[in-house]
């Protein structure tokens, strides 16, 4: 067939052609476009109208950032500058603010000659972190993450520094009886250990001992007392405190939701919801005007405190909730699984189910932690020094009176970076945990 | 013969408490129950003593006396001779409205956001993401602050509106965006206006049952009646009929520039406009998240049968696509309205005179009654959670996937 075809065709190519370009009008820049910008007229109104909205935006902005200011004392003297170089009504940013009281927005009243501490606390926490968020790092460097709360208190807060180490022995204290005991008789007697004999020692003999030895060997660094706390330390401390100790309340009452215990089911649902009903602001208010009333008469603690303890609560209830999402989306066969292994309640959820829980409710926590973090401004309501809170002390200064947009952006311009830098380690940390569809 | 041999019964031991599985559960419980009512005790007795330290006692009956201040935006009639309950009742009312407004545009946004953040657009697609990201990681406070920052030191003064002055009023001289304010026409309800209202609800009604019966026309006979343009016809038509007939009983009345402020039209002050604006393109950030999930939720088999079975692409939108989007959007969108509902609290920043200003902040600093106000203030709160998301739960059960 193909011969006869061979004979009677009278021209067969038998050379492939070299390729030819593609039309102008559909290769590179022009078919990209054609393609992502107008490929019909709805796509075409939006790109034009998005257009519209991006030339709006920068040319408002453009001329206020060129035209920006940054050496002057005060906005009176900004505005001299302005009409000397640029003209009376032209925009100009006045970045000069963040020149001259950048060090407030960022550490608040804490005393000039300290700013050593809250930055060499930032590298400690920093370091500490490593470990936990990169699991390559050796195991031994988990010792450091465990022992720097403790370090980050003493440099921040100054005082002697045999106040933390006294606490922290109380947890040495824990771990060792649940070593000892557990080993001796029993897991349940080692936990009631760890938890009993460390509540004793911190109420009787934590303070005399820490009290002794700074009356006999005098070391410590001088104490900050945490009004003078001010500006983004105070929202990360804030903010880290609440992170690091909501998480694991958070996954206790999801477990106590989660549970067949009629009594533990009911007091965690109960305790999620109340806390989750209320607003935040109402909860700040709470510990600032009430708790006075529900602890014993003539207790008063460190407002910052009552802070960290609130916020803790409220950001733990809603990390309850995100495992629970994750626990109940696990397949019921893994929980049967388990039970087959013959593990106990604690064994099985340590070891099979939580992992999995935690992997998949991951995005979730990490939203909380970003909400948690933003929610530190709330703050500035009952009375502590937030960056928000100290934009008004800084315009009620005679120089800054009457200055916004450029300490808003400063303040706007922190929390993005800290807030979406977390956001895309969730989603580094989803990628490398993904398991199916490799 | 065969005999039955009776399981020994095993006495029973204190130490079966703890090591058998059997009896633990009972007793963890029992021990959580004491451990729960001992520190409640502890947390009562303490409040009591306290209490009785400061010559204070606890008494609602305070909600009944004077309130004694002024609130600037109150949707029921109020003056300081009114209760504190009243008070609460208005600032409860005030709380309310900004909720539902606010929920309201934020879906509108973030429906939209969502949607064009999934268009094959580039451009629209990076800017809905530029919006999502500003939006999501910077703190709603900032937002709120920001915005009446704008709202009071960018936008001119009433005087500028004055002939030859540098502002002037939008929308035929109706609306006025000052710092003092928006002043916009206010309606003014005219004799007959009652019957108005009432073609209109009753028109709305029609439209619905219109609705319902080309939907059951379509499904029992499979002819397809047209269905938007005839609903808003039958809803729109007969009110604007009997407008005219009736001889106009709705006139607006007009803000107008007097002294040194607006006088008439319906002012809405910058902090409701603050707290408002702020709440819905910060709360439309993160429902336009959910959207999107919830449509990459729905797979692509699902599209590709649709078009196999020829429907066109906004018939696959409305009738494939989004009825299963729903199921996975609607539960955290309710989570979504809880959150915004519970940041309207955040008016304390800009002054709107919500449930929180009004009685957790002015009664309770006039009376001192921070125990009783805080407790009704959170039981408020809670109540009202726990009915949205009631309400909500229970429309979630009828849209979910019936398995049997």
């Amino acid at each position: 067939m193909a011969e006869a075809a061979s004979h009677t065709t009278s021209y067969v190519r038998d050379k492939m052609l070299p390729q030819a370009e593609p039309p102008t009008l559909q290769k590179g820049a022009i078919k990209w476009m054609r393609d992502n910008l107008f490929s019909g007229w709805l796509n075409s109104i939006l790109t034009i109208v998005s257009i519209y909205v991006i030339w709006a935006v920068v040319s408002d902005l453009f001329p206020w950032f060129a035209n920006s200011i940054w050496r002057a004392d005060s906005l009176t003297q900004c505005r001299e500058i302005r009409n000397a170089t640029v003209g009376a009504d032209a925009p100009a940013a006045c970045f000069a603010v963040i020149v001259d009281r950048w060090q407030q927005l960022l550490f608040g009243f804490y005393p000039r000659e300290f700013y050593w501490r809250p930055i060499l606390s930032l590298v400690v926490m920093l370091t500490a972190l490593m470990p936990v968020l990169f699991p390559r790092l050796p195991r031994a460097a988990l010792l450091w993450s465990v022992s720097a709360p403790f370090v980050i208190f003493f440099l921040l807060w100054g005082g002697s520094v045999w106040f933390p180490l006294a606490a922290a022995l109380g947890f040495v204290i824990g771990a060792v009886a649940w070593r000892l005991v557990s080993a001796a008789s029993g897991a349940l007697l080692g936990v009631l250990a760890a938890i009993i004999l460390p509540i004793i020692y911190w109420l009787y003999f934590a303070a005399p001992l820490a009290d002794g030895l700074a009356g006999s060997v005098p070391l410590g660094l001088e104490a900050v007392p945490s009004k003078q706390f001010g500006g983004f330390m105070l929202s990360v401390v804030i903010g880290i405190s609440g992170i690091v100790l909501s998480l694991p309340l958070g996954i206790l009452l999801a477990l106590g939701r989660q549970s067949p215990l009629f009594i533990i089911n009911k007091l965690s649902v109960g305790f999620i919801e109340i806390i989750r009903g209320v607003p935040l602001i109402v909860w700040l208010f709470t510990a600032s005007l009430l708790l006075n009333y529900f602890l014993p008469p003539g207790t008063n603690f460190d407002l910052m405190l009552r802070v960290i303890i609130m916020v803790t609560l409220f950001a733990s209830a809603y990390i309850a909730e995100v495992v629970r999402g994750g626990l109940a989306a696990l397949p019921k066969g893994q929980y049967e699984a388990a039970d087959a292994l013959g593990l106990d309640y604690w064994k099985s959820m340590r070891l099979i189910i939580l992992p999995q829980a935690l992997k998949i409710a991951i995005p979730g926590i990490v939203n909380t932690f970003i909400g948690l973090f933003k929610d530190t401004t709330l703050v500035v309501f009952i009375g502590l020094l937030d960056p928000i809170g100290l934009t008004n002390a800084i315009r009620a200064s005679t120089d800054w009176n009457g200055i916004y947009w450029e300490l808003f952006l400063f303040i706007a311009l922190m929390f993005f970076v800290f807030c979406f830098s977390m956001g895309r380690y969730s989603l580094y940390l989803e990628k490398k945990l993904r398991r199916e569809h490799r | 013969m065969t005999s039955t041999t009776e399981a020994p019964k095993p006495a029973f031991r204190l130490s079966q408490l703890i090591y058998d599985s059997r009896y633990r559960s009972i007793t963890i419980q029992v021990v959580a129950m004491i451990l729960f009512f001992a520190g409640f005790a502890w947390l009562i007795e303490n409040t009591v003593s306290n209490l009785r330290a400061l010559g204070k006692d606890f008494d609602f009956g305070f909600l009944w006396n004077r309130s004694g201040y002024d609130i600037n935006q109150h949707l029921i009639p109020y003056t300081n001779n009114s209760t504190h309950a009243r008070a609460a009742l208005v600032g409860i009312l005030n709380t309310l409205l900004v909720s539902f407004i606010g929920c309201l545009t934020a879906t509108v946004i973030g429906v939209l956001a969502g949607v064009l953040r999934l268009s094959k657009n580039w451009l629209v697609s990076r800017l809905m993401a530029v919006y999502v990201e500003g939006f999501r990681n910077v703190p709603l406070l900032l937002w709120i602050v920001l915005i009446f920052a704008i709202m009071t030191e960018a936008t001119p003064q009433p005087r500028d509106f004055r002939e030859g002055g540098s502002a002037a009023m939008l929308l035929w001289h109706s609306v006025a965006i000052s710092n003092r304010g928006v002043f916009i026409p206010a309606p003014i309800w005219g004799a007959g206006s009652g019957i108005l209202v009432g073609i209109f609800v009753l028109s709305l009604v029609a439209a619905w049952y219109y609705r319902r019966y080309a939907r059951k026309l379509l499904f029992d006979t499979g002819r397809l009646l047209p269905m938007v343009w005839p609903a808003i016809l039958i809803a729109i038509v007969p009110t604007v009929l009997f407008y005219f007939i009736l001889g106009r009983p709705v006139t607006l009345d007009y803000p107008t520039l007097g002294g040194f402020n607006f006088k008439g039209g319906l002012q809405i002050r910058n902090s409701l406009i603050a707290l408002w604006v702020a709440l819905s393109v910060y709360t439309g950030a993160f429902i336009a998240e959910i959207v999107r999930s919830g449509i990459l939720a729905v797979s692509k088999g699902q599209s590709e049968a649709a078009f196999a079975l020829g429907l066109r692409p906004n018939r696959t939108m409305s009738l494939v696509i989004l009825p299963q989007a729903m199921r996975v959007i609607i539960p955290p969108l309710i989570s979504q309205f809880l959150n915004l509902t519970k940041n309207s609290s955040l008016a304390i920043a800009v002054g709107y005179m919500d449930v929180r200003a009004t009685l957790g902040g002015i009664t309770i600093n006039q009376t001192g009654r921070e125990l009783e106000g805080m407790l009704l203030l959170g039981l408020f709160y809670l109540v009202l959670s726990l009915l949205i998301s009631g309400v909500m739960n229970i429309y979630n059960n009828r849209i979910k996937l019936k398995e049997r």
